[in-house]
């Protein structure tokens, strides 16, 4: 695929080549996943997530298949029917549990996943594909993990439909009947909550066939590396199998213990008690807010307050879909030749801090409605653009990287702890001032 | 200096070797693959089970029927288990016939005393499930076809039963199941 060096298949046995010769499937795989797909050797740890969100992907598809074996896409029965998954289905507890915080797992490494893009350049050419596909795999996950939390049919979930869907009448003229539209009614009812259902079990589908462009586009230049350094020649990569497979193995096998770990000693604590209540079209839950993982950007929706020139509610959600699409175009707007934040001190800072701002962003989102908190979201909001839009062009032009290793090679022999530290910035005893 | 470009098979010199030429990265290999693997399989077992009856299926276990208004002659259908049960009040010609039919000439040799209960042979309580392939026998509503013996005949695959709901003729197997059950009164009956 990407390398002259890389390993074409060979069958073992009879069987696979018979195989081979009439659906070259085994070939795929080899060089997709196998032998056959060379890696960078000096990948680290935050290289992993990227396997970690194809495990939760498939974790929340075959839980999902389950349950929808149970539960009632009716307004009248959807409540009961997540009950009845509870009490009464055979592991049922165990596959919804598993379901609901496989959402926010599936998040939390895909997150990690974003950030380790963030830091390292992953966006940079050649992968700006590669990372624009990424992003319609969020915004799609959003989608879904939305249209899912509205299924159970709970209080949360009825007045999470609301208040989404509302987000669409902030337009002028046409938003009003989009948001009818959308629900096939005035408010959250039957029509909405079928349809609801009907895209929540395809959409998953969908993100899995991106997640196959995604794959197919990173492997045309092929897998990045913290040192951001093109690969070379053969030397400066290994097999994905068994050298990746392994590494992978082991990781996700860790990190499944850790969401075994939620799921059966806290399965309710990052839900909303309110949602065990069921729906009620003549009362909203006092303290309203959306899963966690998008407590960011109901912070940026939240931070517009005063009219200005368009109402308040429109510069609100204009903004929360601007905070987003702009990531589309991070390829353009860092212009930095050097891909990894390792070798650009000014730009570290910047993404520490960046870090930092939507960690806020997230608390604003999730906190009660004050004037401190809003505040607090209003200036994170402030510099979450400021951030993009004006910062990291800035430091694109005037920032001075460090020198760069002249080969993966030559950072890997450098020493194992600081392989992806400059040459002469190594902490390690011994090593050489450049 | 390791230039050279590691390989799949590149570990040799790293294990140690034993006798019989087994390393003992094989035998970590192998000790991984295989606990990763004996996980994976526990995970399907509630991917399996859920398809079980569930507790709510389970608690149907058993339903009353008041028999008071059945006529000699006459038969209902009633649903236990989400299954027809054919509840039917034998005449004393039924009775004979039955009774006169020899074990030999049956494919599921049984009489009529074993599918009843003591005293109340008149009430021959079945399920009204063809031991074929699952359709509803017709012979309880006034009028249906009873078949060749005057019991009932299922209209799917032409089976044939007789006044014991036994199989006389046709594809099915084995004579209509009787389910558990026990007279609560005279008039009353608790199936399953």
């Amino acid at each position: 695929m990407s390398f002259s060096w890389a390993r074409l298949y060979e069958p073992k046995s009879a069987a696979m080549r018979w195989l081979d010769e009439r659906l070259p499937l085994p070939r795929l795989v080899y060089g997709a996943v196998g032998g056959g797909y060379p890696v960078p050797r000096n990948l680290n740890y935050w290289w992993n997530y990227g396997v970690l969100a194809g495990v939760f992907l498939t974790i929340q598809i075959v839980t999902g298949i389950v349950l929808a074996m149970h539960y009632y896409a009716s307004a009248d029965g959807a409540f009961n029917s997540v009950e009845h998954i509870m009490r009464n289905v055979n592991a049922g507890w165990l596959l919804r549990y598993a379901h609901s915080n496989g959402a926010s797992f599936f998040f939390i490494v895909t997150y990690i996943h974003i950030f380790r893009g963030l830091y390292y350049g992953s966006y940079k050419p050649a992968r700006e594909l590669v990372w624009m596909l990424g992003l319609v795999i969020y915004l799609l996950m959003m989608a879904t993990a939305f249209m899912g939390y509205v299924l159970p049919w709970g209080q949360m979930s009825y007045w999470g439909a609301q208040v989404i869907t509302s987000f669409f009448s902030a337009f002028p003229l046409v938003g009003e009947p989009i948001r009818i539209w959308l629900l096939g009614g005035y408010a959250p009812d039957q029509a909405a909550l079928t349809r609801f259902f009907s895209l929540h079990y395809l959409l998953p589908f969908v993100i899995a066939a991106v997640v196959i462009l995604h794959i197919w586009a990173l492997h045309i230049p092929g897998s990045g590396n913290p040192t951001g350094v093109d690969v070379k020649d053969e030397k400066d990569t290994l097999p994905f199998h068994p050298f990746y497979t392994a590494k992978d193995g082991w990781f996700g096998a860790g990190f499944l213990a850790l969401f075994a770990l939620m799921l059966y000693f806290a399965p309710n604590a990052l839900g909303h008690p309110d949602n065990y209540i069921p729906a009620n079209p003549l009362a909203t839950p006092a303290h309203i807010v959306p899963e966690w993982y998008f407590w960011p950007f109901y912070a940026i929706l939240r931070s517009f307050t005063v009219d200005f020139i368009l109402a308040a509610k429109l510069w609100g959600v204009l903004a929360m879909f601007a905070s987003i699409l702009l990531l589309f175009f991070l390829p353009w707007l860092d212009k930095s030749p050097v891909r990894s934040g390792s070798y650009r001190p000014v730009f570290k800072r910047f993404f520490w801090l960046l870090l930092l701002d939507i960690l806020v962003l997230g608390y604003a989102g999730g906190a009660e409605i004050n004037p401190l908190n809003v505040a607090l979201g209003q200036i994170a909001t402030a510099y979450y653009f400021l951030h993009f839009l004006v910062i990291l062009p800035l430091i694109a032009r005037f920032e001075r990287p460090l020198p760069l290793p002249n080969s993966i090679t030559e950072s890997v022999l450098h020493g194992e702890q600081r392989e992806a530290a400059p040459i002469g910035t190594g902490r390690k005893a011994g090593a050489t001032a450049a | 200096m390791a230039t050279q470009a590691p390989s799949a098979e590149g570990s040799e010199n790293t294990g140690t070797t034993s006798g019989d030429g087994v390393r003992r990265r094989d035998f970590i290999n192998i000790a991984a693959v295989s606990f990763a693997g004996v996980g994976a399989v526990a995970a399907t077992i509630p991917l399996i089970t859920q398809m079980n009856p569930s507790a709510d299926v389970l608690a149907l276990a058993s339903t009353e029927v008041d028999i008071s208004k059945i006529a000699s002659g006459q038969a209902i259908k009633t649903m236990w288990r989400k299954q027809p049960v054919f509840v039917r009040n034998l005449t004393a010609q039924e009775i004979a016939a039955a009774n006169k039919v020899p074990l030999s000439d049956l494919r599921d040799p049984q009489t009529l005393a074993e599918r009843t209960k003591p005293g109340k042979h008149n009430w021959l309580i079945t399920l009204g499930v063809c031991t074929h392939l699952g359709c509803v026998p017709l012979g309880t509503g006034e009028g249906e076809n009873r078949g060749d013996y005057g019991g009932y005949f299922c209209p799917c695959h032409g089976s044939h039963y007789d006044t014991a709901a036994r199989i006389r003729k046709g594809p099915a197997p084995t004579n209509l199941y009787v389910p558990e059950y026990q007279f609560l009164s005279d008039t009353v009956v608790q199936i399953g």
